[in-house]
């Protein structure tokens, strides 16, 4: 089970993060966990948010190019190794993973979001090992 | 010094009359050896024995770019291809080149206009000619590289690119002329002054050209460098360089009007304007074989002027140019349309996204940066695809205008409309 992740392109200016964070907070959308990639001229904010198509449209409303992409949601023990692990199985299946960040879930658990080149192939190899998925419905839950 | 004092001391008369001679012979050439011109004149009811003299040139119906792109490659051509020696191109607006040919004579007076332009430099048999426009398909590198061998010259053909090296050599070769745009000899300039050796050369003058420079900018470089500095005009379609260049006198640049006829006239009535006043400079050439032109419009805006100039050449002369009456920017020399960009970007995206071309002088330099709106279509949340976006861009644009572009990927709606319409280009650079 995938989760919708809410991503927005931002020019590297004074104030525009703010404005981003703005239109989210007028249409009531709440962030769950973020992630900021940049670079020299411009960054992608990547958010999982409460309501992930309200967040795209408040945002398009706003003016910005946001879109929504697949993502897993993985919850981790805590435990010394244990992430390793997990990525050791995803490389030996050969996936690529693009991408990956924290996940606040406000509870003791660590938990991931992580984009791979080949999502599904990804998901089968984790729930192999046990691994629980987030779900949307679990995500509504947090915020 | 004058190089063909019989031509450009000519009394305005005994001009006149060559200038009605060449004039008759070229309109019966092109009516003859092309049908394009043929077909254009029918249409208008001109038949070759209606013009005697320049009195009938506006007569003559006016050639265009666009004319030359509608006959790609070689439709305006009047010599048969055996008889073309030489080809070059300059980009087209809409990704089409303009494309020019000329034959063993046409070379020949080319070198010699280019030559009658150095000697106006005081440039002579005992100098060392450095030419550091580019060689290729532009006519700048070949143009000048001909006028300084026909004048006996030494030539060094450094072309563009590595600025150290040429300036070690400028200084090891004892190079005493250099032909260049203006904007990269300033450029040259520093890069002599950081290494300390501008007191160590025996540069003496400098024939620049290929885009739009002051006076001010002119004082600027003779005063760095200790040199005269020259302003050659030119462009493919009619020769390439050496068209017309100033003396030593500067109020104006001498047309060699012995090969290429100036007009000027006004771009909305498209009827002529007097002595003195400014308009679009038209040319037509008079000895040309290859790619004879009858009435070219130039795009340039200037003035002419009769009067006898004190260096003793009775040519008549062209102010420095004040703009254009088209978009067309000059990048390092180089002609750049935003019809060029906007194409591009259509041919990659399929729709043309919101772009804004910002250009630059940093350091003597040009630069262009264009700035692209990141529209939903284009946006992905993975940095790797965004540069892969912006390199893709900059590779097709680079392809297509020949010049090295910055991308610079924006927000959407963050490029200004004005009145509805999207402002295309800043120009930042300052010629003062």
């Amino acid at each position: 089970m995938f989760i919708k992740q809410l991503s927005v392109f931002i020019e590297n200016r004074e104030g525009r993060l703010e404005e981003v964070l703005e239109a989210l907070k007028r249409e009531q959308v709440n962030i769950v966990s973020l992630s900021l990639a940049d670079t020299s001229e411009y960054g992608v904010l990547r958010m999982i948010v409460s309501n992930p198509e309200g967040g795209k449209e408040a945002l398009k409303a706003g003016g910005f190019s946001a879109m929504l992409t697949d993502v897993l949601a993985v919850k981790l023990s805590h435990r010394v190794g244990y992430l390793q692990e997990l990525l050791g199985a995803i490389c030996r299946a050969g996936i690529n993973i693009e991408y990956m960040y924290a996940l606040s879930t406000g509870t003791d658990d660590a938990s991931i979001v992580l984009k791979a080149s080949d999502l599904a192939k990804a998901e089968a190899v984790l729930r192999q090992d046990g691994v629980e998925i987030f779900t949307n419905t679990d995500l509504a839950k947090m915020s | 010094m004058i190089w063909n004092e019989s031509k450009e001391c000519m009394s305005r008369d005994e001009l006149q009359a060559l200038q009605s001679k060449r004039l008759v012979k070229t309109v019966n050439r092109v009516y003859h050896n092309v049908e394009y011109y043929r077909k254009r004149m029918q249409k208008e009811g001109i038949e070759p024995g209606d013009i005697r003299g320049i009195e009938d040139l506006s007569k003559l119906p006016y050639t265009t770019k666009d004319d030359l792109r509608e006959t790609y490659p070689f439709g305006l051509f009047a010599a048969p291809q055996s008889e073309i020696v030489r080809i070059h191109a300059s980009s087209g607006t809409t990704g089409k080149a303009t494309v020019v040919g000329y034959t063993r004579k046409d070379i020949d007076i080319w070198a010699e206009c280019v030559a009658r332009a150095l000697t106006q430099a005081g440039v002579t048999r005992d100098d060392t000619v450095q030419v550091a426009y580019g060689y290729g398909l532009f006519t700048g590198g070949l143009g000048a590289h001909y006028g300084a061998e026909y004048l006996g010259a030494r030539v060094v053909p450094q072309s563009t690119g590595n600025t150290k090296k040429l300036v070690t050599m400028m200084k090891d070769f004892g190079v005493t002329a250099i032909a260049c745009t203006p904007s990269y000899l300033l450029h040259i300039a520093e890069l002599l002054e950081e290494m300390g050796e501008i007191d160590n050369i025996k540069l003496k003058a400098a024939v620049c050209g290929a885009e739009p420079w002051t006076d001010n900018m002119r004082r600027q470089i003779e005063e760095k460098l200790h040199i005269n500095a020259f302003d050659i005009y030119g462009l493919s379609e009619v020769m390439g360089p050496g068209v017309a260049c100033d003396c030593q006198y500067h109020k104006g640049l001498h047309v060699y009007e012995d090969h290429f006829l100036p007009e000027i006239i006004s771009p909305e009535t498209l009827l002529p304007v007097g002595e003195n006043e400014t308009g679009e400079l038209v040319f037509t050439t008079l000895t040309k074989e290859g790619l004879p032109l009858i009435r070219y419009r130039t795009k340039d805006l200037t003035s002419i002027h009769y009067d006898q100039c004190e260096c003793g050449r009775t040519l008549a002369r062209i102010s420095r140019f004040t703009g254009r009456t088209d978009d067309m920017l000059i990048i390092r020399g180089v002609n750049v349309f935003p019809s060029q960009i906007e194409s591009a970007l259509l041919e990659m995206a399929g729709t043309t996204p919101h772009y804004l071309m910002i250009v630059d002088r940093v350091g003597n330099l040009d630069t262009l940066e264009v700035q692209v709106e990141v529209e939903e279509r284009f946006f992905s949340d993975e940095i790797k695809e965004l540069e892969s976006l912006t390199k893709k861009i900059s590779h097709v644009l680079q392809n297509a205008i020949g010049l090295a572009v910055k991308v610079k990927l924006v927000e959407p709606r963050t490029i200004e409309r004005s009145m509805g319409k999207a402002v295309h280009v800043i120009d930042n650079r300052k010629l003062v």
